[in-house]
């Protein structure tokens, strides 16, 4: 009993006060910034490994990027990747980053669907799929409920079945042998129901987009509710994102 | 001679292998391993050759740190003896062959499919319809459980067949990651990129393969490593380890309803994986190891935060552990549950921890050493057992043992070399092979490249490909409700099995 009570006393504060305002320990790949300066950029496209950047104007896109980081160590002046987590968006076309522009990445509210707000933003409860994930963004979504990053303290949590469940996070770039499943999943969560997908690999399949032995049709057919970038995502994007989608109010109109 | 000898991380002409006829190659490669434990099969597999396979048997002896390679060409359409039916660490070696290239064996016991890889040589299989095995009774029923399991964690269907609350079997059935890893390895063509498939064979282990990816790239170009980078990978595969072993002992602790061990080994691992971010941005060290290059390089300041974070995270870590192994409830929870012997983990040829856990020493840190591993004489640690309790023993005992080789390690932090690399072109028609010790056990990565030096064979096993079949045997006669420490105590990997 006493030594119970000593181990919890040793542990200290572990939680996180404001999963908002956090900062992330060390040099963080999060949100780029893309300067406006001159560069070869034959070069830097040829170099991203997954074809994130293209030219005029130069841009990287977070769906597909793996952050790496390898543009940012050849071009340091014209790339530069910040410590900003709060990467998460509904709209997949925020998770371009253009060049000059050093604008946060959000959740749209007036963008959102009508129905998330008023029903999930007091509690939301998921059901994780991963179809050809490598365990590494499994490992984050599961970080996001431990002591620290504490997500259920939100209302947010991962359920067993389907059936209890407002959605489905994907993880993964969808195997041909995990479609069906990801279907059948999805088919037995009650309306309405939400799309989360999080890392590169399930945004756009990464470094694996181009494999015969992915099926990505099932995303061509739905809405996607929120895109949640890295590789893998941290845990504060995922709360961040998650929280946004669920409690930012519609502008008043 | 009917073989060649070659050590860990060695490039060779593929020439250099000789060629023997099937019965020759069978009886070769079956003789290296009778009555000697201390040889393992570490690759066997296959490749299209014109309208014929070619067979390569690696066979590695940790007594004197050779490996040992043979080949041989069959049709395929050739019906063959198998090697399982005489020894079973074959077993999923010779599967893999038959689905890929449709090659048939007379007698292998249990011919299913391992993965239903995109590219395998009978399409009609489907992983829906996968044979199960099954037993006809009234007395008896089965469980299916997954592909999809009701944590976050990865898709695999497990089948038991129980009486009431006891398993008498498991079959284990994978596949549902498959991405085309190894296909990917030859399409893709910058180095990078292929660095990065690397990185994603599997989330938990990525300093381990993107270390075996490096070596057998460097190898093949001839390249020479700087002393800072096999440090940084050296520390980078210990603080992987060390930050796996102590989120399976908080797994282990969900699984037995044990709260306060749950949590404080969970949050154990963050100071870990977000060291891990300090030093390379990426908890889960992706970006960190690169062929040829120090990427992120380990200053005398990060080696002066890394004795920081470990100086509060050991007394913690051993505090928590000495309450755990004491209190009977845990204990009765771990002691002679889920139990593989001796002779069941050197039959099936287990790696890593899962050989470790009954008297089966194998380690390549000692036996193949790699890195700065020749320069520490690493020692493993066995335990008899062959019991969740110890599977958990070894993982407190290698944190315990990854501190000491870190804190040795970071006493004289190497000069870190700043030059670009300039890489000669892979040699062509060579054969490289590079063994790893992930914190799950042994990794191999194979290559051979063709006429002009481009890949046209990349080989991955992941320890978990042997390791399965040891969570299989290990649940048998447990009841079912000790299923999950049994698989949290091995944590195998699905993505590294199905690639």
């Amino acid at each position: 009993m006493f030594d119970n009570i000593k181990i919890v006393y040793h542990q200290g504060k572990q939680f996180i006060p404001d999963v908002t305002k956090a900062k992330v320990p060390g040099i963080f790949r999060g949100r780029p910034v893309i300067s406006s300066e001159k560069v070869n950029v034959t070069e830097l496209i040829d170099l991203c490994p997954v074809d994130a950047i293209s030219a005029s104007p130069v841009s990287i896109d977070l769906g597909k990027c793996t952050f790496c980081g390898e543009c940012a160590k050849r071009f340091p002046n014209k790339i530069r990747f910040t410590t900003e987590y709060k990467i998460a968006t509904n709209d997949r076309d925020l998770l371009i980053v253009k060049e000059g522009l050093d604008q946060p990445i959000e959740v749209n509210p007036d963008t959102v669907r009508d129905d998330i707000h008023r029903l999930f933003g007091r509690s939301l409860k998921l059901r994780q799929v991963s179809a050809g994930g490598d365990g590494s963004c499994e490992m984050e979504l599961n970080a996001a409920n431990n002591v620290q990053f504490d997500m259920s303290r939100f209302g947010i949590e991962f359920v067993a079945s389907p059936r209890h469940a407002d959605g489905i996070v994907i993880t993964g770039p969808i195997t041909e042998n995990m479609a069906k499943s990801v279907q059948i999943c999805y088919d037995a969560v009650p309306e309405p129901k939400i799309i989360v997908l999080v890392g590169t690999d399930a945004i756009s399949g990464g470094i694996l987009g181009n494999s015969k032995a992915i099926d990505r049709s099932f995303l061509d057919k739905y809405h996607i509710d929120l895109y949640i970038p890295g590789n893998p995502a941290h845990p504060l994007t995922i709360i961040n994102g998650l929280l946004d989608l669920t409690r930012k109010r519609k502008s008043i109109k | 001679m009917n073989h060649t000898t070659i050590v860990n991380n060695q490039t060779i002409p593929l020439s250099e292998i000789p060629e023997v006829d099937y019965k020759e190659f069978s009886g070769l490669n079956l003789g290296f391993l009778t009555n000697s434990p201390e040889r393992h099969c570490v690759n066997y597999f296959g490749y299209p050759l014109g309208n014929q396979i070619k067979l390569i048997c690696c066979i590695a002896d940790d007594s004197n740190q050779k490996i040992y390679l043979s080949s041989c060409l069959v049709a395929k359409t050739d019906t063959i003896d198998s090697l399982t039916n005489r020894n079973f660490c074959f077993e999923k070696f010779e599967r893999e062959i038959h689905e890929n290239f449709g090659i048939d064996y007379n007698d292998h016991p249990w011919l299913k499919p391992v993965r239903y890889a995109h590219n395998r040589a009978d399409q009609t299989q489907t992983i829906a319809n996968y044979p199960f095995y099954s037993i006809e009774s009234d007395e008896l029923h089965e469980v299916g459980v997954g592909p999809i399991h009701a944590g976050i964690i990865e898709p695999g269907h497990f089948r038991f067949i129980c009486n009431g609350e006891q398993i008498l079997h498991l079959e284990i059935q994978l596949g549902y990651q498959h991405r085309g890893i190894e296909q990917q390895f030859l399409e893709k063509n910058k180095l990078l990129q292929r660095t990065i498939l690397a990185e994603t064979i599997t989330g938990d282990t990525v300093v381990g393969h993107t270390t075996a990816f490096s070596q057998v790239w460097e190898s093949l170009c001839g390249f020479k490593v700087s002393r800072d980078i096999e440090f940084a990978r050296t520390i980078a595969l210990e603080l992987e380890r060390m930050a796996v072993h102590t989120g399976d002992l908080s797994g282990v602790c969900t699984d037995i309803a044990y709260q306060l061990g749950n949590s404080v080994f969970g949050r154990l691992r963050t100071p870990i994986i977000n060291y891990m971010q300090e030093w390379c941005g990426n908890r889960l060290s992706k970006g960190l190891v690169r062929p040829g290059r120090n990427q992120f390089p380990f200053t005398p300041g990060l080696a002066a935060r890394l004795a920081e974070v470990l100086d509060v995270y050991e007394p913690d870590f051993l505090e928590m552990n000495e309450q755990m192994f004491q209190l009977p409830s845990v204990l009765s929870r771990f002691e002679r549950t889920g139990v593989v012997s001796y002779d069941d983990v050197l039959s099936i040829g287990t790696v890593g921890m899962a050989a470790r856990m009954s008297g089966l020493s194998r380690d390549i840190r000692s036996s193949h050493p790699f890195c700065l591993y020749p320069e520490i004489s690493h020692k493993p640690i066995i335990k008899h057992h062959g019991d969740v309790y110890s599977r958990v023993q070894i993982r407190k005992a290698e944190v315990k043992q990854s501190i000491q080789y870190i804190r040795n390690l970071i006493q004289n932090v190497p000069e870190y070399d700043d030059s670009e690399p300039s890489f000669n072109s892979p040699k062509p028609n060579s054969f490289t092979l590079s063994l790893v010790e992930g914190w799950r056990g042994e990794i191999c990565h194979c290559a051979i490249t063709g006429n002009t030096g481009e890949l046209i064979l990349y080989k991955v096993k992941d320890p978990s490909f042997h390791n399965w079949l040891a969570l299989a045997l290990s649940v048998r006669n447990n009841e079912i409700s000790d299923f999950p420490i049994c698989n949290k105590s091995f944590n195998l990997s699905y993505s590294g099995h199905d690639l």
